[in-house]
């Protein structure tokens, strides 16, 4: 199939073929990873601007990576020393950026919905990286092309979720495309961090981490998200970590060969034991490993023949 | 506008023999197989790549690797409209620093295919020289590039196709020329 999309904004408007396509390509590109000279010179003379207006190691690095690899030229606009300090708007900040003639940006930012403001108005093809509690499309899809690269395949699955779901755009994004992928989605967290609804995540909902877990392919811990909570939810981190963490215990009780999976940053010793999350089963750091080759799939099928028209 | 056959120009007979005579060329022209790696052009070159291989073993005994390089990424036509080509992955399980590279293509028709893995290759290592074996030389270069062992020369016009097919991907060895015609209705 080949794609059509100029933006990617949401995993919810994907279809499962288009997903597969971009775990193909990343496929295709990781192995630029392992060469000598790590560029290939596919988007030369295109520009990225990376523009964050929360912080991030994780997907920014990977994003500028993917794009020089890939040749592109890349610009790292960072807000908090840029003039949106002096109170100028998104959509202000987008036209300026749209004057320079990028060919994507990617848009990170507190507010949900903040790329689709931009998509509709530049010119640029807009990737979200992360908009409010809303979707992180790019962090749920190098979620899959890791445990497809572990377990040779997707469907019939059970992932369990663990943690702070109602604030987690990772969770959002992650439980929609395992739905997709035709995985089966467990999630567990203390019920004052669960969303209102639970049953419209498709998703099994529990206040038990063991239920959650209990021969599940996969766990993936999420963190406390205490930027975006207020400061009644959890009575204590010690409490929230003796009855959601994963410990080295709880995983051995788990399936044997689980993977253990967190989007980062940890917070060692909170909802993860150090000695689980450097252990033989954490495929945390291949996750990062992956986002560079998902990001840069997705820069190649953006800036392509047809996208472009589009 | 359809895509039709219009002649078959080699079967299944006339890729076997083409293919020994380039491997024993191949044998001639570098005095035998000793630091020599064949690299297939994904995807219908790398079936013709492990073909040589086999031969080059029984001919002169010596084992020659195989490689195949995914030129995707280097093509100069890429976002300049029509649809967008997948991108396979390269898998290049050796060196190929100071070897005597053999690019392997099933069809040779402007060049560029062959500049863009030249490129692909330069980015992998220094070889100590790239030759280049295609099974169908036909015609009508864009760039200055040349073929050291071709299978067989076909003189083509412009609005006509070179399709190879082979067993490992088409179930079926032979190389047809396919014309557009416009639909008479």
């Amino acid at each position: 199939m080949a794609w059509k999309r100029k933006h990617l904004l949401t995993i919810r408007e994907l279809e499962p073929d288009e997903i597969r396509l971009i775990l193909d390509t990343a496929d295709s590109m990781k192995e630029i990873a392992s060469r000598e000279i790590k560029k290939v010179p596919t988007l030369r003379g295109k520009t990225l601007i990376n523009l964050f207006y929360e912080p991030s190691t994780r997907t920014r690095t990977s994003f500028e990576i993917a794009g020089k690899w890939l040749s592109a030229d890349v610009v790292n606009v960072s807000t908090t020393v840029s003039s949106v300090t002096k109170g100028e708007s998104l959509i202000d900040t987008g036209k300026t950026l749209q004057a320079m003639r990028p060919d994507v940006v990617v848009i990170r930012h507190p507010v949900p919905g903040a790329p689709k403001i931009l998509a509709d108005r530049l010119e640029a093809s807009i990737i979200n990286a992360g908009d409010g509690a809303h979707e992180h499309p790019t962090q749920a899809l190098l979620d899959l092309m890791t445990i497809r690269e572990r377990l040779g395949r997707l469907q019939g699955l059970t992932v369990a979720i663990v943690g702070d779901i109602s604030h987690s755009r990772v969770a959002r994004s992650g439980i929609q495309a395992m739905r997709k992928a035709g995985m089966e989605v467990r999630v567990a967290g203390p019920a004052t961090l669960l969303p209102r609804h639970p049953e419209q995540l498709g998703a099994q909902v529990t206040t038990d981490m063991e239920t959650a877990i209990a021969d599940a392919d996969v766990i993936m811990m999420l963190r406390i998200q205490s930027e975006r909570q207020g400061p009644t939810l959890l009575p204590s981190l010690r409490e929230y970590s003796r009855l959601f963490g994963l410990t080295v215990e709880r995983v051995k009780r788990a399936k044997e060969g689980v993977l253990i999976m967190h989007p980062g940053p940890l917070n060692r010793g909170i909802e993860i034991a150090p000695e689980v999350a450097d252990g033989p089963y954490s495929l945390i750091l291949d996750q990062v490993t992956n986002g560079v080759a998902i990001r840069m799939a997705l820069l190649y099928l953006l800036t392509g023949g047809q996208a472009a028209e589009g | 506008m359809k895509v039709i056959e219009k002649a078959q120009i080699m079967d299944a007979a006339a890729i076997q023999r083409s293919l020994t005579r380039v491997s024993h060329e191949i044998i001639e022209k570098n005095k035998g197989t000793a630091d020599l790696v064949l690299i297939g052009l994904r995807s219908r070159g790398v079936d013709i790549a492990r073909r040589l291989s086999q031969r080059l073993k029984e001919i002169d005994g010596g084992n020659v690797p195989v490689g195949a390089l995914d030129i995707t990424l280097y093509r100069d036509d890429l976002g300049k409209g029509g649809p967008q080509p997948t991108v396979r992955k390269t898998e290049i399980p050796f060196s190929i620093d100071k070897k005597k590279v053999i690019l392997v293509d099933d069809v040779l028709y402007t060049g560029r295919t062959t500049r863009a893995a030249l490129d692909g290759l330069m980015d992998l290592g220094r070889p100590r020289l790239i030759q280049l074996a295609v099974l169908v030389d036909r015609g009508h270069r864009e760039l200055p590039i040349r073929a050291d062992y071709v299978g067989k020369n076909v003189p083509t016009s412009k609005t006509e196709q070179v399709q190879v097919m082979l067993q490992e991907e088409d179930g079926v060895d032979r190389v047809v020329i396919m014309e557009a015609t416009e639909d008479d209705r």
